[in-house]
C-alpha cells in the first residue's frame, strides 16, 4: 500500500465492506466495479446529471464527486439498499404506474433524491418544492411531469397513512 | 473520464495541512467539499500529484457570531449554512443566496471556504462576500493573515491566496436594523450557474441608501463591483444607475454578451427594489 492505493472500511447497505482502492477511484465507480452494485448510474461524471446519486451518512451526494477513499468509516446506501429494505417501494410502484420512467437511466438517482425530500418533509411538498429538489437530476425521456406526479402522489399517500 | 492517478493524504490538523502545502505547493490540491475539484479531476483539467483531504480537521466548520462579524468556518457545508439560524439572523444576504447554489446533493458536500477559494466568476458566494465587504482568514506554515474581499479576487479563478496557503474562515459584518440586502440571479435551470447575478448590500439612511455595494457575477473574470452605479443608486436614481453600468461581459455557453448586459440592468432594478423595501 502507498499513498495512491489505500485500504478502506465502510458499510454499504448495512454490510461491512473492506477493500483496497486507488485514491483516484470515485465512489460510484467503486460501487459499480468493485462491489457490482450497478444500480447507481454514471452519466456526466462532473456533477451535473444526478444519475449517480447515493446516500452517504444519511445525506444524498453525487457519487461521481466523492472519492471512494473519502468514504472510509462512512455508511453508504445505494438504490439496491433502499429497494431491498422496502423504503422506496411505494415510489417505485408510483413511477411504474404513472410512466415516470422510459429508459430508466435516471430513475435510481431520481428515486433516491425524491425519497430524500419526502423523508425530510413534515408536510406534503408542493409541486414547486418537488421540482426544486429534483432540479439536480436530469431526465431526457419523460419531460418530468410524470415524475412530479408520482412523487406528489406518494407524498400524499404517505401523509394520508400518517393520519 | 477518470482522474489521473494521484496520492491522497487525509490530515487531522491544520498544522499538518499547512506543512504538506508548504512542502508540495502547486503540486498539491486541497480537497474540501470537492464539488468543483473532483469534477475538474474527472475531466483531467487538473492533475495534481497529491490531494490533501482537509475534511478531517476539527473545528473548521463552525458558524458563530463573534462581535461585529459572523464567522463561517471554511468547511461549513452549504446545506449547513442554509439551515443556520445565525446566518438567517445576522447574514441575510448569504441566506438569500444559499438556495441558488447548486442542487441539494451538491449543497450537502460543497463548502463555504471552497467556494470562496475557488473563486468561480459565476458563483454566488464570492459576489456576496464582495457585496458585504467581508474578510478572508488565511493560514500557512508561516502564520495567519486576513485579506479584505475587495483585495481577494484577482482574476479568473485567481485570488490573493498563495500556493502554500489555505482559507480557514470567512468573516462577514453582522447585519443590523439599517442593513439592506438584495439578491437576484437568472439561470437557465434552477441551481445551474447564473447567466448573470447580482448581490448587494447597503445601509438605510432615512428613505435613501448609503454605502451601496453592488457585486455582479457571471459577467467577467471575477465578481465585479460597479461603483458609478452604486453612487447613482445612493442618490436614489435607479435609471441613472442602470445607464451607469459599465460591465463588459463576454459571450459564453449560457448567453451572449449583449443579453448579459441587458439582464444586468433588469437585475439591478429588481435588487434596487429589494434594497429600498422598508423593513418592519
Amino acid at each position: 500500500m502507498n499513498d495512491r492505493t489505500l485500504d478502506i472500511s465502510l458499510t454499504v447497505n448495512g454490510a461491512r465492506v473492506q477493500d483496497r482502492v486507488e485514491a483516484r477511484k470515485t465512489l460510484v465507480d467503486f460501487l459499480r466495479e468493485d462491489l457490482a452494485l450497478t444500480g447507481s448510474h454514471v452519466g456526466c461524471e462532473h456533477g451535473v446529471c444526478g444519475a449517480c446519486t447515493v446516500r452517504v451518512n444519511g445525506e444524498i451526494v453525487r457519487g461521481c464527486l466523492m472519492l471512494a477513499v473519502q468514504c472510509d468509516g462512512a455508511a453508504v446506501e445505494t438504490i439496491e439498499g433502499l429497494s431491498d429494505s422496502g423504503e422506496v417501494s411505494d415510489l417505485q410502484a408510483a413511477f411504474e404506474q404513472r410512466n415516470a420512467l422510459q429508459c430508466g437511466y435516471c430513475t435510481p438517482g431520481m428515486i433516491t433524491a425524491a425519497q430524500d425530500l419526502l423523508r425530510r418533509s413534515k408536510k406534503v411538498p408542493s409541486r414547486d418544492e418537488i421540482r426544486e429538489h429534483l432540479s439536480g437530476n436530469y431526465c431526457r425521456c419523460t419531460g418530468y411531469h410524470a415524475i412530479v406526479d408520482a412523487v406528489e402522489a406518494v407524498a400524499q399517500a404517505r401523509a394520508g397513512a400518517r393520519k | 473520464m477518470k482522474p489521473a492517478p494521484f496520492a491522497y493524504k487525509k490530515v487531522r490538523t491544520l498544522k499538518e495541512a499547512v506543512a504538506l502545502l508548504a512542502k508540495h505547493k502547486d503540486n498539491a490540491r486541497l480537497l474540501a467539499g470537492g464539488q468543483s475539484l473532483i469534477a475538474t479531476l474527472n475531466m483531467r483539467l487538473s492533475a495534481p500529484a497529491l490531494l490533501i483531504d482537509i475534511n478531517g480537521i476539527r473545528g473548521l466548520d463552525g458558524i458563530t457570531k463573534k462581535g461585529k462579524f459572523v464567522e463561517v468556518g471554511a468547511l461549513a457545508r452549504h446545506a449547513q449554512v442554509e439551515r443556520s439560524d445565525v446566518i438567517a439572523r445576522y447574514a441575510p444576504l448569504i441566506a438569500l443566496a444559499m438556495p441558488h447554489i447548486g442542487h441539494p446533493a451538491i449543497r450537502n458536500r460543497g463548502s463555504f471556504g471552497g467556494s470562496i477559494a475557488f473563486a468561480d466568476p459565476a458563483a454566488e458566494l464570492p459576489a456576496c462576500l464582495l457585496a458585504l465587504g467581508g474578510e478572508v482568514d488565511i493560514a500557512s506554515a508561516k502564520g495567519k493573515r486576513k485579506v479584505k474581499a475587495d483585495a481577494f479576487f484577482k482574476g479568473l479563478f485567481e485570488t490573493a491566496l498563495r500556493p502554500h496557503e489555505l482559507v480557514t474562515a470567512i468573516r462577514i459584518p453582522v447585519a443590523d436594523k439599517n442593513t439592506r440586502v438584495g439578491f437576484a440571479e437568472l439561470a437557465r435551470r434552477h441551481g445551474d450557474y447564473a447567466m448573470v447575478g447580482l448581490a448587494a448590500s447597503a445601509r438605510a439612511n432615512g428613505k435613501g441608501l448609503t454605502d451601496v455595494r453592488l457585486a455582479y457575477f457571471g459577467v467577467g473574470d471575477t465578481p465585479i463591483r460597479v461603483k458609478t452605479a452604486e453612487a447613482a443608486l445612493a442618490d436614489g436614481n435607479i435609471d441613472a444607475a442602470v445607464s451607469a453600468l459599465d460591465l463588459e461581459p463576454h459571450d459564453d455557453v449560457q448567453a451572449t454578451a449583449k443579453l448579459k448586459k441587458h439582464l444586468a440592468g433588469v437585475l439591478l432594478r429588481r435588487v434596487a427594489a429589494q434594497l429600498l423595501e422598508t423593513r418592519p
